[in-house]
């Protein structure tokens, strides 16, 4: 009776909704990387590795330029390399794409960390750097409950809704859009009509770079202000998932993450709940919480959903 | 030229491991260290003097199992990312069972203790495998989720019903009797006799893979299921098989850490030694024998490490090396391309 | 030489490692002609043919289009040089519709907008021009193979194509649909266009080609007009030697019922019925061929039988036992063998030895297997026997799967399959892709298993094979049984009317 309670108390409650915008961002992000990457043939589950380079290295650029937005903007190259990286290696090396995913999540959790001591001065976390101000929207600020709940948001949320609608626009109304896809169903096809099917696999892992990165930036230098060590916390991984059950549509994806984002936005309200009184220790459980919904979501829904036909299969000429 | 592929899958590995150590030394100039400087207190700290290598060795224990685990997977055409997960939770099950074996002699506590970790681990992963061949849920995503759901739980576990004093969360000492034997006891360090029974796992390993029809089933079916399928071989089986067997190996490593080194759940535990799993396969070539040279590596280079944090050089770049090492083995084609190249400028 | 050449190509060679695919290959067509290039399968036609089209790169030789010497970087060159190709495998993107594929590569466009009425406007232009029916909104998954075929063409078509090159177009066509297309040919080359064909099929060539050049292991062994020549010439010209174009077989009285299939229903992998309420039976020393073309619920019926589907509905009745519903190792430990339509698929590991692989299927029984210990001994002289009642070569069990040639790599699925000594057979698409030596051996085979009383299911997409080989034919179009005939009870085209949707009664009148 408590818990129906409880329930009822989190979902008057604005927090509640804004709380849940601010969790799916950074998953809205990469699953639109995830779909930019697999749209084109490439399995790309570098991208926790690459949302934690965007998130470490918009806080040095911030610290360097004294500017979040320039340091959002300056990671994002630190992405699109990473992203390259991958790129090379599936695409003209032909290698196993998740193996090299892997490596690339080490390799970022390894920089990152390693960079703390001789950047910052010190392991484990910087120090607060700035972050990305919040902003009023002006009419809606002033409506009770939705004003509270949307009315005053970080501008990156705003991005990422937008992002989402110009991928769908990129990819179902554009020439360009129309070979990506075609590019990942049968790159054979594709090769024989004269379109370069390696050009446009590595636009797509390469645009997953500058999304992950933009991921990774939200969390640090837009919610929190600073870096700390491995702070996308199965982000990455939560975010293919939302591709997976977007069934590779970055709307979907959206819907997707959305839903996820509820799922850690409960978690963390129940936690808090002043009804609950739920103890400080049980904290990890209620983190496992998302991780949970991801797992009954991926085992309960593949097969209903439907990959590009040639993901995650080098292509290589027949030369 | 043909190059014989058996040769390549040894030379392939060890180069990479040889790039990889030359690309981070670029990474440690940029941070201002001299790279010779920090490969010397590596090596210092790996080997230099019987605790280090002491200390190497009961590093390999792990990472040997671990490395069988991923690498058994491999073989079956499974990516098991979950070796962390499942070595968390054989280890807190051992934990659990070895609180509680107060009175029963040695003899039968230590086998008990090791078989439920080994267990809990097969557990484990067997989740992941049984949605994987039911519904074909990729095994990457739910291992992964997988893991980081061990590792919350085993953080409330050691912080609420099993918590014990200050500081540190961890849980309180297993029994006497469930403790593994110490093969050495060197100044403060006892290494453990776990080693020998990570030899004997890769032994049976190999004996599995190569010699019975289990192992021909799970090749078969790692090369090409449908096939198999045709052969007779039930795909859905092996695929949960394989992950419960892989995930026993992890787990068995969980519990022999538990056993052997600290003697109770530390809330710290498993620091990465599942993924360093990965690597040990890959740098390995799923082979049990090249898995144990591959563990041996790795731990030198994570005791050295250590050594390497005093000349000013941060430990991350293991977790650097590591990442570059398998970058250039899922794209063996570069490191055969550069290989090639070498020789023809050579000769 | 006051012809007027479209195509000349002169010279060409093209290495791949190990084989030598074109060797100084000289070609000439006419413009305004159709000109059949006819071989073996690994004969050299479609390499020669990627190269026309900008998909390889000659190593040696000249390529010259309407008399200008060309050097194609890519087929987007070829495509500006007015030459288009249909593939025998379509290189078509099945989630896309036929306005989006038609037109990919070379999109109608707004700005950089993708322009979709207009594609689709165009592309029904196109296909009433030419009288090539097709639905353009309609995704590719979802139309059959006949429609893919008219897109590719309107493909080629779009682009301007004054030169189309289709390779093996029959290969998936009923003999009605093969017509249509002849029709289709002819409308194209009365309207100016010059039309290159590849095939194997020699009564085809016959029928629709003005001249041909026939290829044998890379070379040109012959140039002729199709009028001045005959299917036997130019079999010889093929193979190199005098072709038994039919093998013999003896007559037989089939003993009793060893395999019955009663009113099964089977899906897809998307969930239809692909089998609908087949029944059939096949007795002992009984060949029975299952006609039509590919997609029509075959491989679904195959699967069903082997225990690799799952039965809707039905019975399945095997040695008079019911086993709807049994693995496939159960039915393989009764006395079923089967040889699936992909080799390479379904039919061997190729990174597994070749002695692993003929064990499959048995490696867990004795001797081979003993207290889940394997017998190398054993293994070993298993396939030592085998290889030798097989002449599969090289004689070197060792070898990986992967390595043996085609026929040879048949030849190891079958002889793994028969050393089950089986009392049921089902044998689909056996001679796909192999060259008549190997063809030859496999038929021999498979009567040799009729003279010992298996009961043999036979499915095959080559009418020639299921009339030489059957005892009874039954002819399956989606999904169901047509009707059942005998080879000496009916022709060719009564058959493919079968095969395009027509039952025997309606056939017969």
């Amino acid at each position: 009776m408590r818990f129906i309670e409880a329930l009822f108390d989190i979902f008057t409650n604005p927090q509640f909704y804004k709380i849940t915008l601010t969790a799916s961002t950074p998953l809205i992000f990469a699953s639109l990387g995830g779909v930019f990457s697999e749209t084109t043939g490439v399995v790309n589950i570098a991208l926790e590795g690459i949302m934690l380079m965007g998130a470490f290295f918009s806080v040095v650029f911030t610290q360097i330029t004294g500017s979040p937005w320039l340091g959002v903007f300056l990671a994002i190259p630190i992405g699109m390399g990473m992203a390259w990286l991958h790129a090379w290696a599936s695409i003209k090396w032909c290698g196993n794409q998740i193996v090299s995913g892997a490596a690339l999540i080490l390799i970022a959790q390894g920089v990152t960390g390693f960079l703390m001591e001789p950047i910052f001065g010190q392991p484990g976390q910087t120090d607060y750097v700035g972050k990305i101000a919040e902003i009023k929207i002006p009419g809606l600020y002033r409506i009770p409950f939705l004003g509270q709940a949307i009315g005053q948001i970080n501008p990156l949320v705003i991005v990422a809704f937008a992002s989402v609608f110009a991928t769908w626009f990129l990819l179902y109304k554009t020439t360009l859009g129309l070979r990506m896809r075609a590019v990942g169903e049968n790159p054979e096809a594709a090769d024989t009509l004269g379109i370069n099917v390696y050009g446009i696999r590595y636009f797509g892992v390469i645009m997953s770079g500058v999304m992950a990165s933009l991921g990774g930036s939200f969390l640090s230098v837009g919610e929190v202000g600073n870096f700390r060590e491995l702070m996308t916390g199965g982000r990455g991984f939560i975010a293919l998932a939302a591709m997976i059950l977007g069934n590779w549509n970055p709307i979907g994806a959206m819907w997707a993450s959305l839903l996820f984002g509820v799922s850690e936005a409960m978690a963390n309200q129940l936690q808090s709940s002043p009804i609950l009184h739920v103890p400080a220790t049980t904290k990890p459980l209620f983190n496992m919480f998302p991780f949970i919904v991801t797992l009954v979501v991926v085992a309960g829904l593949i097969g209903k959903t439907r990959p590009p036909a040639a993901d995650g299969i080098p292509y290589e000429k027949s030369e | 030229m043909r190059p014989d592929s058996r040769i390549w899958s040894f030379i392939v590995p060890i180069a990479a491991v040889i790039l990889a150590l030359m690309i981070a030394s670029i990474v440690i100039l940029l941070i201002g260290k001299n790279p010779i400087v920090a490969y010397g207190a590596l090596i210092k700290g790996a080997f230099g003097g019987r605790q280090a290598i002491a200390d190497t060795i009961i590093k390999t224990t792990p990472l040997i199992l671990t490395g069988l685990a991923v690498g058994f997977g491999f073989r079956a055409g499974v990516f098991n990312i979950g070796a962390e997960g499942q070595m968390i939770m054989g280890a807190l099950i051992a934990t659990v069972v070895g609180i509680n074996l107060g009175g029963v002699p040695p003899v039968i506590a230590i086998p008990v203790t090791m078989l439920i970790g080994m267990l809990a681990g097969a557990g484990w992963a067997a989740i992941a495998g049984y949605l994987k061949a039911k519904t074909g849920a990729h095994e990457v995503v739910s291992t992964i989720m997988l893991n980081w759901i061990a590792t919350y739980l085993s953080s409330y576990m050691v912080t609420e019903p099993l918590a014990v004093g200050s500081g540190t969360p961890k849980s309180p000492e297993i029994a006497e009797s469930a403790k593994l034997p110490p093969l050495l006891t060197i100044g403060a360090t006892e290494m453990t006799s776990g080693i020998i029974i990570a030899i004997v796992a890769a032994i049976i390993m190999y004996i599995i893979l190569e010699k019975t029809t289990t192992g021909y089933e799970v090749k078969a079916a790692g090369f090409n299921p449908y096939a198999a399928e045709y052969g007779g071989i039930s795909i859905s089986k092996n695929i949960t098989m394989s992950m419960a067997i892989s995930g026993a190996l992890a787990g068995l490593a969980g519990a022999l850490e538990v056993m052997g080194v600290h003697h109770r759940f530390l809330g710290t535990l498993s620091g990465g030694k599942g993924f360093d799993g990965i690597s040990v396969a890959l740098i390995g070539q799923n082979h049990p024998i090249g898995i144990m040279f591959a563990a041996f590596l790795m731990a030198s280079l994570r005791t050295g490490s250590n050594e390497m944090q005093f000349v000013g050089v941060p430990k991350h770049i293991i977790m650097i090396v590591q990442g570059i090492v398998i970058f250039l083995v899922a794209a063996d084609r570069i490191v055969r391309t550069i290989l090639i190249r070498k020789k023809k400028v050579g000769s | 030489m006051d012809k007027e050449y479209a195509v000349v190509m002169k010279g060409i060679t093209k290495r791949f490692p190990g084989v030598l695919a074109n060797d100084h290959v000289d070609l000439f067509v006419e413009k305004g002609e159709i000109h059949a290039i006819v071989g073996e399968n690994g004969a050299g036609k479609t390499t020669l043919m990627n190269q026309l089209y900008g998909l390889l790169h000659p190593d040696e030789g000249e390529i010259y289009i309407f008399g200008k010497k060309v050097h194609f970087k890519g087929p987007r060159e070829a495509i500006e040089h007015g030459i288009g190709m249909v593939h025998q495998h379509f290189m078509l993107v099945d989630n896309l519709t036929v306005a989006e594929n038609v037109v990919l590569g070379s999109e109608t466009k707004r700005g950089f907008l993708f322009d979709l009425n207009e594609a689709r406007k165009v592309v029904k232009e196109l296909s009433e021009k030419y009288g090539l029916f097709v639905d353009v909104d309609a995704k590719i998954e979802d139309i059959p193979v006949g429609m893919q075929q008219r897109v590719e063409i309107i493909k080629t078509l779009y682009r301007g194509a004054e030169i189309l090159i289709l390779d093996e177009p029959t290969a998936v066509l009923t003999p009605q649909e093969t017509e249509e297309l002849f029709e289709i040919l002819r409308k194209l080359k009365k309207s100016g266009k010059t039309i290159i064909f590849i095939s194997h099929k020699l009564n085809e060539v016959m029928e629709i080609s003005d001249n041909v050049t026939v290829m044998r292991l890379g070379k040109v062994t012959g140039r002729l007009r199709t009028s001045e020549t005959n299917p036997r010439e130019i079999a010889r010209l093929m193979v190199g030697r005098d072709v038994v174009l039919r093998v013999e077989k003896e007559s037989k009285e089939p003993g009793d019922v060893v395999f019955e299939v009663r009113d099964l229903w089977v899906k897809d992998n998307r969930g239809l019925d692909a089998v609908k309420g087949v029944s059939l039976k096949v007795r002992k020393g009984e060949i029975v061929g299952i006609a039509g073309v590919a997609g029509n619920g075959q491989t679904e019926l195959v699967e069903a039988i082997t225990g690799l589907r799952k039965v809707e509905r039905g019975k399945i009745i095997f040695d008079g036992v019911d086993v709807t519903g049994f693995s496939p190792r159960e039915l393989r430990d009764m006395g079923m063998a089967h040889i699936p339509e992909d080799r390479l698929k379904h039919g061997l590991i190729v990174e597994y030895p070749a002695y692993y692989n003929l064990i499959l299927g048995k490696h867990h029984r004795f001797p081979f297997s003993e207290n889940n210990f394997l017998n190398k001994k054993f293994i070993l002289k298993n396939a030592r026997d085998l290889f030798e009642e097989f002449d599969i070569r090289p004689r070197k069990p060792e070898m990986l799967g992967g390595n043996f040639s085609g026929g040879n790599q048949q030849k190891i699925v079958v002889a793994r399959e028969l050393s089950h000594e089986p009392k049921f057979m089902v044998v689909s698409q056996p001679t796909r892709g192999l060259d008549v030596g190997a063809i030859e051996f496999i038929h021999k085979t498979i009567l040799k298993m009729r003279a010992r009383n298996v009961g043999i299911l036979l499915i095959s997409m080559e009418l020639e094979e299921i009339f030489s080989l059957s005892d009874r034919i039954l002819v399956m179009y989606e999904g169901e049984i047509m009707g059942e005939t005998r080879p000496e009870e009916t022709t060719f085209e009564k058959v493919g009317l079968m095969m395009a949707g027509h039952r025997l009664e309606e056939v017969e009148r």
